[in-house]
């Protein structure tokens, strides 16, 4: 028993001497193993981008999605196990439907929130069951104007203007902190967000790689939906080209 | 789909496997013949819309679905509420008509509803056809009138089905059957032999054309179906996407045939 967790790491219904939750620990070290996914919360928008690593080259493109619709005005990225992550999209899918069934309208992103972190939080409470390994972002334009949250694995949630998870949450989180977020357009975080990820990207660990750009806003009459390939092409083609400026700029200096 | 247990917090019950407060004690062994409840299942619609018409035409250039259904929604023979859309629209090549009771209808369009968001939330780049919400709705309406608690309604479902024209009904026994030209209740007796004339007089059919033909047999529905409206609302599906008019009216009603009208 002289091993990290020394027997208080089994089972998420014990607490370590220190009052430390180890399975919940280990369930966020799983995330920071994914890909990074981000969030930025501009104007009237909110823009979605994922690091989907590609781990063999046999693998068919566009497969495994990490940005998911859950209902018609809400998006959710994921970052962590997929598969825990799609069990927890359809939890919120859930949310959503029986929220319309019984009140008529769109659920509110607070209220699914709510539900969602409630959801992943009993996850972190009994010994029967592990934490999801996974964090989510949601994201929903609403009438009083562009709404995000992320829920880590044991259940906490935070509204946000801009976020970053996953393998280069460090790095995101500085870059993202450069952004004057609260004026940009959606067409501006979109190229931001797609640079972002670039930027981030570790190509000497991780070679392939697929980026996932989706938003919700104004733009999209409060519709979740993937960037439109004319709009993604353009993000990855100016995202490559700030990337070949930036090594121009590295060589110069040497 | 899971769904969640909203009771789950609520008071159990005070005892179980015990007699029940003024009912008929079953010994333990014996066999348990009634549970003493009984369930009220519908047996008549209340809020009712009438008939609702659609055909196919196709001219070579201009194809689709005409349907059209007035508005009214009545309560017996009162006619009680004048606004009631009878016409949805599921997706971006269906539109489902229906008479009947009205609250029924809303309830299956909640379903429907919820339906077409489930298959926009996959993303996948396919969505629904017009046989498929068909083959659904029969399903759902076999399965109520199968538990002798039918949806009371006639549903068309009117659409374009891999680029032809797509046309069927279903009743509330879940007897369902697909057609050129369909009608329900009154609209089939009074409205379908009118437009099946139409049709064998003209067979290519333009989409103005078919406009004409319907808002006529919506003009002699409304004369001798009692239970009718002159507001109406007609719907086209066509290659494009599925249109759905705002409220439109009957002008220049003639009654000259009603020979003792006063």
């Amino acid at each position: 028993m002289s091993t990290i967790g020394a027997g208080y790491d089994l089972s998420a219904s014990q607490f370590s001497p220190d009052g430390r939750v180890f399975q919940v620990e280990y369930a966020q070290k799983a995330v920071e193993n994914s890909g990074t996914v981000i969030g930025l919360r501009g104007k009237d928008c909110i823009v979605l981008a994922v690091e989907k690593l590609v781990t063999s080259k046999l693998y068919e493109a566009g497969s495994n999605r990490r940005i998911f619709n859950v209902d018609r005005h809400i998006g959710m990225a994921v970052s962590g196990l997929i598969s825990d992550a799609r069990q927890i999209v359809e939890t919120a899918r859930a949310e959503c439907a029986n929220y319309r069934s019984q009140y008529g309208t769109n659920i509110p992103l607070k209220y699914l929130n709510d539900r969602v972190s409630m959801f992943m939080h009993a996850y972190t409470l009994y010994s029967a069951v592990r934490p999801f390994g996974c964090s989510v972002i949601l994201a929903a334009y609403e009438a009083d104007g562009p709404q995000m949250y992320m829920i880590d694995p044991s259940g906490v949630s935070y509204g946000y203007l801009g976020c970053a998870v996953g393998k280069a949450k460090q790095s995101a989180k500085t870059e993202i902190e450069k952004l004057n977020l609260k004026d940009m357009t959606s067409d501006q975080l979109v190229k931001e967000a797609a640079k972002i990820i670039y930027q981030v990207h570790d190509e000497l660990k991780d070679k392939e790689f697929e980026l996932e750009l989706s938003w919700v806003g104004k733009n999209t009459k409060g519709v979740h939906e993937r960037v439109s390939d004319a709009v993604y092409q353009e993000a990855e083609r100016s995202a490559k080209l700030a990337m070949e400026d930036d090594s121009d700029s590295e060589t110069e200096d040497m | 789909m899971a769904h969640h247990n909203f009771d789950r917090f609520a008071a159990g019950p005070l005892w179980h496997n015990g007699p029940t407060p003024g009912g008929i004690y079953n010994f333990p062994g014996r066999q348990v013949e009634d549970s003493g409840r009984f369930q009220e299942r519908s047996k008549q619609p209340i809020t009712t819309g009438t008939s609702v018409i659609a055909f196919k035409y196709d001219n070579g250039v201009e194809k689709g679905v005409a349907i059209a259904a007035d508005m009214l929604g009545s309560y017996g023979s009162l006619a009680r509420f004048r606004d009631c859309r009878r016409l949805c629209k599921v997706n971006n090549q269906i539109i489902v008509g229906a008479g009947g009771d009205y609250a029924d209808f809303q309830y299956v369009q909640s379903m429907i509803e919820q339906k077409t968001i489930d298959d926009e939330c996959l993303d996948d780049g396919f969505s629904m056809k017009p046989r498929a919400i068909y083959t659904w709705l029969t399903n759902i309406l076999y399965n109520r009138r199968s538990k002798m608690d039918p949806f009371w309604n006639n549903f068309i479902v009117a659409g374009m089905q891999d680029g032809e024209p797509y046309l069927g009904s279903i009743d509330k026994l879940g007897t369902a059957y697909e057609d050129n030209i369909i009608g329900t209740g009154l609209g089939m007796q009074l409205g379908v032999p009118l437009i099946r004339e139409a049709i064998e007089r003209k067979p290519l059919m333009s989409k103005a054309e078919a406009q004409q033909l319907l808002v006529h047999t919506m003009e002699v529905l409304f004369y001798r179906d009692a239970r009718s409206f002159p507001k109406y609302q007609l719907g086209f599906i066509t290659p494009d996407g599925v249109t759905i008019s705002d409220p439109l009216y009957l002008d220049n009603q003639k009654w000259g045939f009603a020979l003792y009208k006063k």
